[in-house]
């Protein structure tokens, strides 16, 4: 679901999820834990910084090469036997993956993470043509069973409380009433996926990493479920962004020593699943998917982010996304990466989220491929502005602010006279409607301002 | 040394006893300090908010008052940042422009300084200072710990400085997110808050004081004890 019910802004949606407070503590808890996990992670890595420049610069490459590569990737895939598929656009995604579907008869699938499908909606365009798809990662099947959206592109129900997943799995999966077990409900879903992935005979995966030079592709889970899919389904279905290729396999030593660290601060995913060639018998078929990319491409100050191995450190360390939530930021990707690939999708539908941001920085840090993530933020917010996305209430503003700070004299007369600064800066407009006083205080105004004391004092 | 002080509009009219700490300090350890009276402001309330392209005669006049002198200082690290990294055509004001603690511990290099602080403090690392300017490590990179803000407060007799369980989490200010993103800001603020008064603090201080006069806003509101005090005013004060 790309937008919010209401067509609410984060700031709106953010404040929503701040009315439960003692929520919005676990939850930042929650994901400050896997922050404190993946500093403690990289922390075993000698020259970890090397290794996160080392993946920067490889993803550097692909960028500038990237349609040698894909060239390269689509001829060798072929060769291994896997048919090769090109979607300009989230709709020939869909219609493709439909299309193979209906060639085989097929109208119930499972489907492990991937988190283009969801870019693309795929769930509701299968759903709306007849097809069943089951996600069966734990974390996607608890927001698929709740008609949710995922939170978080790794953790999908990081904002489900155990108790309340017991009482959806109770209503769904018929577990007993009030069992919050986590290791009884987990069972519980393996039960329930085990006789999908048993009966289905299409399976959906994403990818982590194609290989230029094998046409091989690494899909990573923690809970095999990919594997599962795509081993007892007759025919297998990958998803990617053309922008996860990598060069070559021995890349592979650097991206999978990053990603999990990175993500949740394992050392490695317990999966790390090469597909190379179908199996007999089966077929194999990959999406390659632009939807945007090669736009994204082209805009020099932004193409970076096409780095992004989704592991969603970023969304982890932001402060900001820890106490707003993962459906505030209303995209498929969620958080900081989220906030600067979206615009390119759709900078009006997304013109909120580059201002989500306190632009702390700590992104850009805790980023594997070292994407210039709170610059992009920075970035995005003159575009947005420049193309004219801004409310005319905030340009007067700040046409107002431009012109009295740049002339002293008004500055100066405006400060005497009552503070100019109590009456125009926008944290400190004192008002009933401003928002800075809901929670906050402001200093009484001093008797002098400092230039008037430094008149009196020096010289 | 001829130093042009550089007091960011919100201070010159909210806080001038951290514009005259900063003027004593520099002035106690030798500098020649001047404080053009034109000045305004760097321009980042309108860059950070999308309108950069309306910072032109900000910065024309920013550097109409500094280009003539030697350094240009200032107690605020976001200001800093933003001349050095946002402002366009600044005729070469970006490589003399100096955070005020950056300036003592790099330029003039000092070791000791004659103040005293008999109080609890805890050190906010504001962001913009810390992993702009480099102030201090951040948490987030694999690489030796280092805290410039830290080095001076120790220098300064009878201070107790606190430690955080998270040490350098975003306050929430955040310019006008402040007000456009209220419920996340101040639930950031409040939860800064709450860390420094759980070790103790009875003191906040920084290198940045929008940072400051946030929390400060939740404390009042909160009716706490805790004070915030720029690093200025802590490195300028001779309690004892």
């Amino acid at each position: 679901m790309s937008s919010s019910p209401n067509h609410k802004d984060h700031a709106a949606l953010a404040a929503q999820f701040n009315k439960d407070e003692a929520r919005v503590d676990w939850h930042d808890q929650t994901l400050w834990f896997v922050r404190a996990k993946r500093d403690r992670a990289a922390a075993q890595v000698p020259d970890w910084e090397t290794l996160r420049d080392t993946a920067s610069r490889i993803k550097d490459n692909v960028l500038s090469n990237l349609s040698e590569y894909l060239r390269q990737f689509e001829a060798a895939a072929t060769r291994n036997g896997i048919i090769v598929h090109w979607a300009a656009d989230a709709q020939e995604h869909n219609d493709i993956v439909l299309s193979i579907l209906r060639d085989h008869s097929v109208d119930r699938m499972v489907k492990s993470k991937s988190m283009l499908t969801e870019e693309c909606h795929l769930n509701e365009f299968l759903k709306d043509n007849g097809v069943e798809v089951v996600d069966t990662d734990l974390g996607e099947r608890v927001v698929q069973l709740a008609g949710e959206p995922p939170s978080h592109i790794v953790l999908p129900c990081i904002h489900w409380k155990k108790e309340e997943i017991g009482q959806l799995f109770h209503k769904h999966l018929g577990t007993p009433e009030g069992n919050a077990d986590p290791q009884f409900l987990t069972h519980a879903a393996r039960l329930h996926l085990r006789e999908k992935f048993l009966t289905r005979r299409a399976a959906l995966t994403g990818v982590n990493f194609a290989v230029a030079e094998t046409g091989e592709f690494v899909v990573c889970t923690n809970e095999g479920n990919a594997d599962m899919g795509a081993h007892l389904a007759d025919v297998h279905i990958a998803c990617m962004g053309i922008e996860k290729l990598i060069p070559q396999r021995r890349h592979l030593g650097v991206f999978l020593r990053l990603l999990t660290r990175s993500a949740t601060g394992q050392p490695i995913t317990t999966y790390s699943s090469h597909f190379k060639r179908p199996r007999r018998g089966q077929e194999m078929h990959i999406v390659l998917v632009d939807n945007g990319r090669s736009t994204h491409l082209g805009r020099k100050d932004f193409r970076n982010s096409l780095k992004c191995i989704r592991c969603a450190a970023c969304f982890n360390t932001c402060p900001v996304y820890r106490r707003s939530g993962g459906h505030s930021y209303h995209t498929a990707v969620a958080g900081p990466i989220g906030s600067i690939l979206s615009p390119n999708l759709d900078m009006k539908q997304y013109s909120d989220l580059p201002f989500a941001s306190t632009l702390c920085g700590s992104c850009s840090n805790v980023c594997p491929v070292k994407i210039d993530i709170h610059e992009q933020l920075y970035k995005w917010r003159q575009v947005i502005v420049q193309e004219g996305n801004a409310a005319a209430s905030k340009t007067a503003a700040m046409k107002t602010m431009s012109w009295v700070l740049s002339n002293p004299g008004v500055y100066h007369t405006a400060g005497k006279t009552g503070r100019w600064f109590m009456l125009n800066v926008p944290f400190a407009v004192k008002n009933k409607w401003n928002s800075w006083y809901l929670q906050r205080e402001l200093p009484e105004p001093p008797k002098q301002s400092f230039g008037q004391w430094y008149k009196k004092n020096r010289k | 040394m001829r130093v042009g002080l550089f007091i960011p509009c919100y201070v010159d009219q909210f806080y001038p006893q951290v514009g005259i700490a900063t003027l004593e300090l520099l002035e106690k350890v030798g500098c020649t300090v001047v404080y053009p009276p034109d000045q305004t402001c760097c321009g980042q309330p309108m860059a950070n908010s999308g309108f950069e392209h309306l910072t032109g005669q900000c910065t024309k006049l920013f550097i109409k008052n500094f280009n003539e002198f030697d350094y240009i200082v200032s107690p605020s690290g976001s200001c800093v940042l933003h001349i050095k990294e946002h402002s366009h055509e600044t005729a070469g004001i970006h490589n003399k422009i100096y955070e005020l603690v950056e300036f003592l511990t790099d330029i003039l290099k000092i070791d000791r300084l004659d103040a005293s602080f008999p109080y609890r403090v805890g050190l906010h690392q504001s962001c913009h200072g810390q992993r702009g300017l480099h102030l201090a490590q951040m948490s987030e990179l694999m690489a030796p710990p280092f805290s410039k803000p830290a080095r001076l407060l120790n220098m300064v007799q009878k201070i107790q400085l606190i430690d955080l369980d998270r040490k350098d989490e975003c306050c929430g200010f955040g310019g006008t997110f402040c007000v456009a993103e209220e419920a996340v800001s101040v639930k950031m603020g409040k939860d800064r808050v709450a860390d420094h008064a759980k070790h103790g603090a009875e003191v906040i201080t920084g290198s940045d004081m929008s940072c400051l006069m946030h929390l400060e806003g939740i404390l009042q509101r909160q009716k706490s004890p805790v004070k915030v005090k720029h690093i200025a005013e802590i490195l300028n004060s001779t309690i004892e």
